[in-house]
C-alpha cells in the first residue's frame, strides 16, 4: 500500500501541472447518479490515514537492516566480519562481530522506539473521532475511516478531517469562518461559503437526501486554488451544475470558527490532502559534522587499503627468497604449498586488513551515537530554556543534528507567533497631537497622556474633547468586525456593562479587533451590527446608534477603507482609516504636522500605525455618492476599476483626526535575540506568509532592519512597473557598487561605516525568479537574487506559501557556498521548511504541535534560541569535533606501530598486542574519558560564551574538522605511533632490560609500546581538557588505573578458557624492570612534547577569539578570586583548543 | 552549587548542578607561564637522569663472538661448512678463546644470539600448544591444531612437544674455561643453567604431564620427538627438575623473541670463585655447534654480559634522556623568547578590546 501511494504521489509531482486534465468523480454520499450521467471509472482513493512513520512491524527489521548496512561504516565492518569468518587472519572474528553486532542492534532499538514514537503520534490523530452522515442519521467514526464521498459534520472549533466541499452551514447565509493558522500562519478567520443550491439543507436527512456528483481535479499542493464543479439531481429536472472554486473548499487542518456547525462532502483524505501534500516527506538529516567524518573515514579506508597493499606486496617481495619464505624452522604444511599464489596473496591481502581494520574503530560510531543521545538531553534539562507559562520545556527529536547547532549560517524564521506573540495590542492614539495610552486607565476612567511625553495639554477644550469623542466613535465604526455571540448574550450585555467587554470580536483583520478593543478600554464599546445599526455604548453608558449606509472596503492598492453612517442626529459621517501614506495625501485639515511625527515615530519603533479621517457630508452629497456606488456596483465590465475610481473621488477633503498605533508584541527578547544571533555572524531571513507592510514593522521592531538599513524591495507592485530583469539588475548594481567601493569587512558585516542593505521580497516575485525561463538561462535570475541576497544583512520574504519557504531554504541550502541552515516557525505552514532545512526548529506555540512534531528540535519561546544556537551549539560541535579527531588520532596511534611491526616480522600478520588488548583498547581502556569529555567539555564558561556571540564564529564553517585540523591530529598520531615503536624497539635491540638477566620476549614488546599508548593517548585527552569535574578525574585517571588493573590481572592467572596463556605475567615481569618504567616515562614524554609545545605556542603567537576570552576571564577571575576569596572555585576560566 | 528541586512542576527538568552543566571544575589554562617551568624542570630532570643512564651504562661490560662459521672466520668455519645443509649437522665442536686483562666485573651472563631468525613470524608463532606444555593429559595426545605441521609425524603419532616452536629448539652447548695462569691448566667455570627461565614459567605455566609410575618416560609415551630433536623431550636433561617440558632451555626458547635478532640467556656465572665476576686470564669457550643457521643466512653468538640495575649494555636510554632533556630546555628558551615578546601585544590587544 505505502509503496503504491508513494509511486502515485511521485508521478504526480512528476507530472506537473498537467495532472489536474485527470479528473476524479465524487458521489455525495456515495450516492449513484441516476442512468444517463456521464459513465466514469471508479477510482480507488486511500482512506483518511496520516503516515508519518517510517516501518512497520513486519518489515521492521530488514528494511532497519538495510537501512543501517548502508552507512558505509556498519557495512565495512560487515565485510571485516565475513572476512575473519571465512579466512584465516591474526585475530578472531569476535573482535569485530560482537562490536558491530552491538551497534546495530543499539541503533535498531532506539530507531525503533522513535518509530513507535511516530506511530503512536498518527493513531492519535486517525483515531479521533469524526461525525458522519450515513442513511440520514449521524454516526462516529474514527477519522481513518473516512472515505471520499462522506457527508461529514464539523462543529464549531473542530478542526477538519479532510478537505471538504462545503455544503451548508448553520448560518443562514450558509457561510462559514475558518481559522487556517496552522496550515498557512494566517490567524485571522476567513469566510468560506456554502454551494448556493445545498446551503438550505440543514438537517442530517436534509442533508442525506442531497443527490449530486462533485468532479474536481485531482489533489495538488497549492492551498489556493481549487477547480471543481457539482451536478445536483432534483428529482426529474437535468442536473444543476455548478463551478465550485478555492471558497468552496475547507481544507484540513484549518479549524471551524464563529459557526455551530457545517456538513461538507469530503473529496481528498488522508495523505491525498492539501495539508498533507505540502508535508515534505521526513528525509534523514545528516549533520556537517556526519559529512566530513565521513570524508574522513574513506581518507582511512584509503590509508587502510594502501597499509594492506604495501605490505601485501613487500611480503612476497621478501618471501622470493626461499630461506625466507620457508626456512627449515618453519615449514608450511603440504596443503599451503599447493595453493595457488595468487589467492594466498588475496589472503594475505584481506589478513592485512583484517589487522589494520582497527584504524577505523567502530566504537567511534557508538561513542558519536551516545555523545548525540546523552548529549542531547542537556538541551531538555536546561532550566533556562523551561518556559514557565507554558510549562514547557525544549523537546530533542533527532540527536543526529545537536552539533549542526554550532554552524548555523542563516536562519529562517517565520515571523507571525515565532517572532511575534500573534497578539495584537492597541498602544496608543494620538489625537490631535494628544498621546492617549489606553492601559493608562484605572477603573475606567480616561487618564489621557498618562505617560506624558507628548501630552499637550491634559485639559483639552471643548472642541478637543468633541474631537476627541468623534475619534474614539470613529473607530467604532469603521471596521468590518463581526461580534460573536450576537444574539445570545444580549440580554446579559444590557444587564452588565462589563460583560460587554467580554464579547468577543471577530475579523478578518487581527488589527481592527485590537482597536476595537482598545477603543473599548478608552471608554467606547462596539456592541453589535443590527439591523443595519451599528449600536456603540459611549463613556456615559449610553447606546449610540449609527446607521450604517457604505462600506467602503479595504484594499490593499488604496491602503484605507472607508464607511458612512447616519448618526441619531441625522447627521452623515464618513470615517475613513488607512495607512498615513494612503490618508494625509487627501487631508486638508487637521493637525497633519504632529500628527505626522508622532506616526514616524511610531513606525520606527515597529508599531503598526494606522490614520483616522473623518468628513462630514450633507444629505445631497451623501445622495451623490450612493448614486455613483451604485451604478459602479451594477457595471458589468471593469466593474473593480470604477469602484476604485468612485472611492478615489469618495475619499478626499477629509480631516485628518489622529492616529492609532497597534503592536503585534515580539516575543520576549526577539529583538536581542536577533541581534545576538546577527552578531554571531549568522543572517537571519523572515519568512512570513503576511502582508509586507506589517512583517516590515516586525522586522524593525525586532531590530532585523535598523533605522540605517536600506531597504531594496523586489515586490509584485515593483516588478509590474519594472520588468523582473531590470530589477534585480537594479537591485544588484545597487548593492555590488557599495561592494566594490568598500573593502569588505570580513570580520564585522554590521560595521557601521558600511551601508546596511534590507532586501524584501514577495511569494510572487519569488516564483517569477524560481521559474525556469524558455531559454533555459533560470540559473541566471537565481544567481542574481542570491548576490543581492548575499550582501544584505536581512532579508524578509513575505507572502509566502508554505512550500515557497521550502523553496527558499533549498535555493540558499544548494547555493555554491552550502551554507548550514535552520529554520524556526510554529505552524503547520513552517512544517516545509523546517523539514527542508538543515536544522529544523520547531516553537511549541499556540498554533497547534504539527511544527514542533515535525521539527528537529523544538523549544517554547524564540528566545530559547540564542542558548540553543550560541551555548549548546556552540559546546556540542567543539565536543564532538574533538571527538572524531581524538579517535582518529588514538587509533592512528593504535593500528600504526602494528604497521611498522610488520617489518620486523617477516609481514607475517604477527599483531604486536595481545587479543584481550586489541579487543578492549577502544572498547574500554580508552573509550570512557573520551565520552565524558564529548558530554562535559565546555571550554569557555556558558555566560561568556552568551555574552560575547561573536565567539560562534570561531568555530563557524566546521572550523575545527577542516583538512589541517585533520591532518594535525593524524600527523600527530604517526608522530605518537613512531615514538612508541621506535622507543620500545630501541629498548628490546640487542639488550637485556631486566635486572635479573632474563629476556622478554615480544608479548613484553607489545605490551610496552600498548602501555605506553594507553597512557599518551588518555594524557593527551586530559590536556585537551579544560573542563575538568570530578567526573572528568574520575574517568580519566580511572581508566588508566582500570589498564594497570586488568592488565595484572589478565597476566596475573592462568585463565582456562584460554586455549593460549601468552600474556601470562608480562604485564608484571615488565613492570619488574626498571628500565622499562624510564621507558615508559620518556616516551609519554616525547610523545606529548609537541602538541604541549604548539598549544602553548599557538595561544601566545595567533590566538584566536575563544583563546583571548579564556585568557581575559582567567585574569578577570584571578583578580576577583584576589578581591574575595572565600569566592567559589574559578568558574568561567578555560583555555580552548586551537587547531587551525 | 547544587540547587535543590523544590516545588517544581512534573514538566521542569530536574535542576541539578549536573543538569544545569554547572558542575564545579577545575579550569586549567595551558599557558606559557605554566608550561615553561614545567619545561625547565623536566629538562633537569631528564638530562640529570639520562646521564647516570649513560654512565651506567658505560660501565657494563659485554664481550661477543659471532661462531657462525662463515668461510675464514675462525675456529667455527669446518661447522659452518658442515651445516651448509638444513639437516641437523653432525656434532661439531670449536672454540671461542679470549683473554680478560682484569676482572670481568659480575654478575656476569652468558647469552647466545640469533639473527635473521624469525621468532615473531606468525606462522611460527602460534605453532605451540600451551595445554600440552602444561602438562594436560589430554592436550600431550591431542596437541593443538596450530601445531601444524609439526603436530603429529608420518605415521601420525602425536608430537610432544609440538609445533615449530619446539621443534627449533636451540641445541648448541657451550662450557667455560679459565685458565689463571699462562700455560696452566683451565679450570671449568661453573655454569649456573637453573633460573635462566621466568620463575612463573619455570613454576607456573609450564608442567610436566603426571608421572606414570614415577617415571616421566611412560608419561609421555604414546607421543614422539619433534622431528628436528634427537632425543625425546623427557631425555632433555638428566636432572628430573630440568627435563620434560620444564627443561629450562625449552622455557627459555619458548618465550619467542619480539625481533628477528635476539638473545637469550644461556647461562650465569656466579658460583665460587667466580661470583664477583670473571678475573683476569686466559678464557676458552668450548662450543658444541649443532644449530644450522646458515641456511637462512643467520649468524650466531655467544655474548658475555655484566648486568646493572637496568640491564644489560643499553646506551639508548641514558642518551634519549639526555637528547629530550636538552630539547626541553631549548622549547623552554623559545617559549621564554616568545613570552617575553608577545605577552605585551596580547595586553595590549585585550585593552583595546
Amino acid at each position: 500500500m505505502d509503496c503504491s501511494l508513494v509511486r502515485t504521489l511521485v508521478q504526480r509531482y512528476c507530472a506537473g501541472e498537467e495532472n489536474w486534465v485527470d479528473n476524479r468523480t465524487i458521489y455525495v454520499g456515495h450516492k449513484e447518479p441516476p442512468p444517463g450521467a456521464d459513465a466514469y471509472i471508479p477510482q480507488r482513493y486511500p482512506d483518511n490515514r496520516i503516515v508519518s512513520a517510517k516501518y512497520t512491524f513486519w518489515n521492521f527489521i530488514p528494511k532497519n537492516l538495510f537501512e543501517q548496512f548502508r552507512r558505509i561504516a556498519n557495512f565495512y565492518f560487515l565485510i571485516i566480519f565475513l572476512v575473519q569468518l571465512i579466512i584465516d587472519t591474526p585475530t578472531s572474528p569476535i573482535t569485530s562481530g560482537l562490536p558491530l553486532f552491538f551497534v546495530i542492534t543499539v541503533t535498531a532499538i532506539k530507531q525503533g522506539y522513535e518509530d513507535w514514537l511516530r506511530h503512536k503520534a498518527d493513531n492519535a490523530m486517525n483515531q479521533c473521532p469524526v461525525h458522519f452522515i450515513q442513511h440520514g442519521k449521524l454516526v462516529r467514526k474514527q477519522s481513518r475511516k473516512l472515505r471520499v464521498g462522506d457527508i461529514v459534520l464539523v462543529k464549531e472549533d473542530e478542526s477538519f478531517p479532510c478537505d471538504l466541499i462545503f455544503l451548508s452551514s448553520s448560518r443562514a447565509d450558509g457561510t462559514c469562518h475558518v481559522t487556517t493558522t496552522s496550515l498557512d500562519g494566517e490567524s485571522s478567520h476567513k469566510t468560506h461559503y456554502a454551494v448556493q443550491d445545498t446551503k438550505g439543507f440543514q438537517t442530517e436527512e436534509e442533508i442525506d437526501a442531497l443527490h449530486a456528483t462533485i468532479e474536481c481535479e485531482q489533489p495538488q499542493p497549492d492551498l489556493y486554488k481549487f477547480v471543481g464543479r457539482i451536478n445536483v439531481y432534483n428529482d426529474q429536472n437535468d442536473p444543476v451544475v455548478r463551478s465550485l472554486g478555492s471558497e468552496n473548499v475547507l481544507l484540513r487542518g484549518a479549524t471551524l470558527k464563529n459557526t455551530e456547525k457545517i456538513f461538507g462532502v469530503a473529496i481528498y483524505t488522508g495523505m491525498e490532502t492539501k495539508m498533507a501534500l505540502n508535508y515534505q516527506s521526513k528525509s534523514q538529516k545528516r549533520s556537517a559534522v556526519e559529512k566530513s567524518m565521513n570524508v574522513f573515514l574513506i581518507v582511512y579506508l584509503c590509508i587502510l587499503i594502501s597499509k594492506a597493499l604495501i605490505n601485501t606486496v613487500l611480503k612476497y617481495v621478501w618471501q622470493s627468497e626461499p630461506s625466507r619464505d620457508e626456512p627449515w624452522y618453519n615449514q608450511r604444511t603440504e596443503a599451503e604449498r599447493q595453493r595457488n599464489l595468487f589467492l594466498r596473496a588475496f589472503t594475505d591481502f584481506l589478513a592485512f586488513m583484517v589487522l589494520f581494520n582497527y584504524i577505523i574503530p567502530v566504537s567511534m560510531y557508538v561513542t558519536v551515537e551516545m555523545q548525540k543521545f546523552l548529549g542531547s538531553y542537556f538541551i531538555t534539562w536546561d532550566e533556562e530554556m523551561f518556559d514557565e507559562d507554558l510549562g514547557e520545556r525544549p523537546v530533542v527529536n533527532t540527536s543526529d543534528l545537536n552539533e549542526e547547532l554550532g554552524q548555523v549560517e542563516y536562519i529562517f524564521t517565520d515571523k507571525t507567533g515565532t517572532l511575534t506573540e500573534n497578539n495584537m495590542e492597541f498602544k496608543e492614539c494620538c489625537i490631535e497631537g494628544h498621546v492617549y495610552v489606553p492601559h493608562a486607565i484605572c477603573n475606567g476612567q480616561v487618564l489621557p497622556g498618562a505617560t506624558g511625553i507628548d501630552m499637550i495639554d491634559s485639559s483639552p477644550g471643548v472642541c478637543g474633547r468633541e474631537r476627541e469623542e468623534l475619534f474614539f466613535r470613529a473607530l467604532c465604526l469603521c471596521h468590518t468586525i463581526q461580534v460573536k455571540d450576537d444574539f445570545d448574550d444580549v440580554d446579559s450585555s444590557r444587564k452588565s456593562p462589563d460583560s460587554a467587554k467580554s464579547c468577543v470580536y471577530i475579523s478578518s483583520s487581527p488589527d481592527e479587533v485590537a482597536l476595537v478593543e482598545g477603543v473599548q478600554r478608552l471608554g467606547f464599546t462596539y456592541l453589535r451590527l443590527r439591523d443595519n445599526y451599528m449600536e456603540i455604548l459611549n463613556r456615559d453608558d449610553h447606546i449610540e446608534r449609527f446607521e450604517l449606509l457604505e462600506v467602503l472596503s479595504f484594499d490593499s492598492v488604496r491602503r484605507r477603507m472607508s464607511v458612512i453612517v447616519k448618526s441619531g442626529t441625522e447627521e452623515i459621517f464618513l470615517f475613513c482609516k488607512g495607512a498615513d501614506s494612503s490618508i494625509f495625501p487627501r487631508v486638508i485639515e487637521g493637525k497633519v504636522d504632529q500628527i505626522r511625527a508622532r506616526v514616524e515615530r511610531n513606525a520606527v519603533e515597529g508599531l503598526r500605525t494606522l490614520c483616522v479621517a473623518y468628513k462630514r457630508l450633507s444629505a445631497e452629497e451623501y445622495e451623490g455618492i450612493r448614486k455613483l456606488l451604485d451604478t459602479c456596483k451594477m457595471a458589468l465590465q471593469d466593474r473593480d476599476k470604477k469602484l476604485a475610481e468612485a472611492y478615489e473621488h469618495i475619499e478626499k477633503d477629509l480631516i485628518l483626526l489622529g492616529a492609532t498605533a497597534v503592536e503585534d508584541r515580539l516575543q520576549e527578547k526577539a529583538a536581542d535575540t536577533i541581534e545576538a544571533l546577527q552578531k554571531a555572524g549568522i543572517k537571519v531571513w523572515v519568512l512570513t506568509g503576511d502582508k509586507m507592510e506589517t512583517a516590515a514593522a516586525t522586522c524593525y521592531a525586532c531590530k532585523l532592519f535598523r533605522r540605517n538599513t536600506q531597504l531594496l524591495e523586489l515586490t509584485t507592485k515593483k516588478i509590474e512597473e519594472q520588468s523582473l530583469h531590470d530589477v534585480l539588475f537594479e537591485l544588484s548594481k545597487t548593492v555590488l557598487r557599495q561592494n566594490g567601493s568598500l573593502t569588505r569587512d570580513n570580520l564585522s558585516g554590521l560595521s557601521t561605516d558600511m551601508q546596511d542593505y534590507g532586501l524584501i521580497i514577495d511569494g510572487a516575485a519569488l516564483s517569477l525568479i524560481m521559474k525556469p525561463r524558455e531559454d533555459g538561462s533560470s540559473s541566471n535570475y537565481r544567481e542574481r537574487f542570491l548576490e543581492i541576497c548575499r550582501n544584505c544583512s536581512a532579508v524578509l520574504c513575505c507572502r509566502m506559501a508554505p512550500l515557497q519557504k521550502a523553496q527558499i531554504v533549498k535555493l540558499i541550502k544548494f547555493s555554491k557556498e552550502h551554507p548550514i541552515t535552520l529554520a524556526i516557525g510554529d505552524g503547520a505552514n513552517d512544517v516545509s521548511m523546517i523539514l527542508e532545512a538543515h536544522v529544523g526548529i520547531g516553537v511549541i506555540g499556540k498554533e497547534g504541535r504539527q511544527a514542533a512534531r515535525n521539527s528537529d528540535y523544538a523549544i517554547p519561546k524564540f528566545k530559547h534560541l540564542k542558548k540553543m544556537l550560541l551555548v549548546h551549539g556552540h559546546f556540542y560541535y567543539i565536543r564532538i569535533s574533538e571527538l572524531v579527531q581524538y579517535f582518529f588520532y588514538k587509533n592512528v596511534c593504535f593500528i600504526f606501530p602494528q604497521f611498522l611491526y610488520q617489518f620486523f616480522c617477516g609481514f607475517s600478520q604477527q599483531t604486536l598486542y595481545d587479543t584481550a588488548y586489541l579487543t578492549l583498547y577502544n572498547i574500554s581502556f580508552t573509550s570512557l574519558p573520551i565520552l565524558l569529555y564529548s558530554l562535559m567539555e565546555q571550554h569557555i564558561s556558558m555566560e561568556t560564551l552568551k555574552r560575547d556571540p561573536t565567539l560562534y564564529r570561531d568555530i563557524s564553517k566546521n572550523a575545527l574538522l577542516r583538512w589541517r585540523a585533520f591532518i594535525y591530529w593524524t600527523f600527530l598520531g604517526v608522530f605518537d605511533a613512531l615514538v612508541f615503536f621506535f622507543g620500545a624497539y630501541f629498548m628490546f635491540e640487542n639488550a637485556t632490560v631486566s635486572s635479573n638477566g632474563q629476556i622478554f620476549g615480544n608479548w613484553t614488546f607489545g605490551t610496552l609500546v600498548f602501555t605506553v599508548m594507553v597512557f599518551t593517548v588518555t594524557l593527551k585527552l586530559a590536556l585537551d581538557t579544560h573542563y575538568w569535574t570530578w567526573i572528568n578525574h574520575f574517568v580519566i585517571w580511572g581508566s588508566l588505573l582500570f589498564y594497570v588493573v586488568f592488565s595484572l590481572l589478565w597476566g596475573g592467572i592462568v585463565w582456562p578458557f584460554l586455549n593460549y596463556q601468552r600474556m601470562y605475567y608480562v604485564f608484571i615481569q615488565m613492570l619488574s624492570s626498571g628500565p622499562a618504567w624510564l621507558a615508559i616515562i620518556l616516551l609519554i614524554t616525547i610523545s606529548l612534547l609537541p602538541d604541549v609545545l604548539k598549544k602553548v605556542l599557538c595561544r601566545h603567537l595567533w590566538p584566536s577569539a575563544t583563546e583571548r576570552v579564556q585568557r581575559s576571564s582567567k585574569l578577570k577571575t584571578a583578580v576577583d578570586a584576589a578581591l574575595s576569596p572565600d569566592r567559589p572555585l574559578l568558574k568561567d576560566v578555560l583555555p580552548g583548543p586551537r587547531r587551525d | 552549587m547544587t540547587w535543590s528541586a523544590t516545588a517544581r512542576g512534573a514538566h521542569q527538568p530536574d535542576n541539578t548542578a549536573f543538569t544545569q552543566q554547572r558542575l564545579p571544575a577545575w579550569q586549567p589554562l595551558l599557558s606559557a607561564s605554566i608550561a615553561l617551568p614545567l619545561f625547565f624542570c623536566a629538562g633537569l630532570a631528564f638530562i640529570g637522569l639520562g646521564l647516570g643512564l649513560y654512565y651506567s651504562s658505560l660501565g657494563i661490560k659485554e664481550m661477543s663472538y659471532d661462531y657462525t662459521g662463515n668461510p675464514g672466520t675462525g675456529d667455527c668455519s669446518p661447522c659452518g661448512l658442515a651445516e651448509q645443509d638444513r639437516a641437523p649437522p653432525p656434532s661439531c665442536r670449536c672454540v671461542w678463546n679470549f683473554s680478560l686483562p682484569e676482572l670481568f666485573q659480575g654478575p656476569v651472563y652468558l647469552y647466545y644470539e640469533l639473527t635473521n631468525f624469525y621468532q615473531n613470524n606468525r606462522r611460527y608463532g602460534v605453532s605451540r600448544d600451551d595445554a600440552q606444555l602444561s602438562g594436560w593429559p589430554s592436550a600431550l595426545r591431542h596437541p593443538a591444531n596450530e601445531c601444524v605441521p609439526y603436530q603429529r609425524n608420518a605415521s601420525g603419532v602425536p608430537i610432544a612437544p609440538c609445533g615449530a616452536i619446539a621443534n627449533s629448539l636451540f641445541n648448541d652447548t657451550f662450557s667455560l674455561w679459565h685458565q689463571r695462569l699462562p700455560g696452566g691448566p683451565y679450570v671449568e667455570v661453573p655454569l649456573d643453567r637453573t633460573a635462566i627461565a621466568w620463575w612463573t614459567d619455570y613454576h607456573i605455566k609450564f608442567h610436566n604431564p603426571p608421572l606414570v609410575n614415577g617415571s616421566l618416560a611412560l608419561a609421555f609415551r604414546g607421543t614422539t620427538r619433534p622431528p628436528n630433536w634427537p632425543v625425546p623431550v623427557y631425555q632433555l636433561s638428566p636432572d628430573p627438575n630440568n627435563t620434560g617440558f620444564v627443561n629450562q632451555d625449552l622455557v627459555v626458547w619458548m618465550r619467542t623473541a619480539a625481533l628477528p635478532w635476539f638473545r637469550k640467556l644461556y647461562a650465569r656465572i656466579r658460583q665460587g670463585n667466580y661470583s664477583a665476576g670473571l678475573p683476569r686470564g686466559h678464557y676458552r669457550v668450548n662450543i658444541t655447534y649443532n644449530y644450522p643457521v646458515r641456511a637462512f643466512g643467520g649468524h650466531k653468538r655467544i655474548i658475555l654480559s655484566s648486568i646493572s640495575w637496568m640491564g644489560g649494555k643499553n646506551p639508548f636510554l641514558g642518551i634519549a634522556y639526555l637528547v629530550v632533556g636538552s630539547l626541553c630546555i631549548l622549547t623552554g628558551f623559545v617559549m621564554l623568547v616568545v613570552y617575553i615578546r608577545y605577552q605585551d601585544q596580547n595586553d595590549e590587544a585585550e585593552d583595546q578590546e
